[in-house]
């Protein structure tokens, strides 16, 4: 398999998801991790909580990696989105890619974080000490 | 034709449910089908956008919905 795409509501694990794209033909390895922060336009973050439309998320992270593997020269592309709550500095997205040279490396992995933000269908509420957001919800 | 609209994040917020069920005419468009929902739930139309999903696909405001369809409100997305 060239593509590793996962919906987890446990702890992501970093070494593995490296060590799962590492080939002996890889030149480099991008990683993209997400992190929660502590803050949001200067207002104090207490957790965030993540949904997904499970398998509708799945599907579409699918069609971002082979969009990425068509156009970079990517050996193996992994996809780890957390579901459930999460606090400050825990991790809710991982994307590993690995090629012969960095380029496509970090031009896949840039494609991917960017592009999931975009169409995968899963949500982040911000929860603050005097209440609660959907990210992105309103204007 | 009955549907069954599942519903996430804010959109489960507004329908007070992770889904509803709804009536529709026979071959109802996914146009008819988002008048009808922001007329029983006008708090849709304050989100800065929603999108439909059709069997896990992102629908098109002209196409159709059959009975058997899975359908869901997908709002402004968030995750990363």
């Amino acid at each position: 398999m060239q593509t590793e795409i996962k919906i987890s509501s446990e702890t992501l694990n970093i070494q593995a998801c490296i060590d799962w794209v590492m080939l002996p033909e890889s030149g480099g390895i991008d990683v993209f991790i997400g992190t929660v922060r502590n803050a949001t336009k200067g207002k104090a973050v207490l957790r965030l909580e993540f949904e997904a439309y499970e398998k509708m998320a799945l599907a579409e992270m699918e069609k971002i990696a082979a969009q990425a593997l068509e156009k970079w020269p990517v050996q193996k592309l992994l996809i780890h989105h957390r579901t459930g709550v999460l606090a400050v500095g825990e991790v809710p997205v991982i994307i590993a890619v690995s090629a012969a040279h960095r380029d496509a490396a970090f031009e896949a992995c840039r494609y991917v974080i960017d592009t999931l933000k975009q169409t995968v269908p899963i949500w982040k509420k911000e929860i603050f000490e005097d209440g609660e957001v959907w990210v992105a919800a309103h204007p | 034709m009955k549907i069954k609209v599942l519903a996430f994040g804010i959109a489960k917020d507004i329908f007070g449910n992770s889904s509803v069920n709804m009536e529709l005419a026979n071959d109802a468009l996914v146009c008819n089908l988002k008048y009808t929902l922001e007329q029983q739930y006008p708090r849709l139309k304050q989100l800065s956008s929603y999108m439909v999903a059709v069997n896990n696909e992102y629908a098109l405001a002209e196409d159709t919905i059959h009975a058997t369809d899975e359908i869901a409100i997908i709002p402004p997305v968030s995750g990363g």
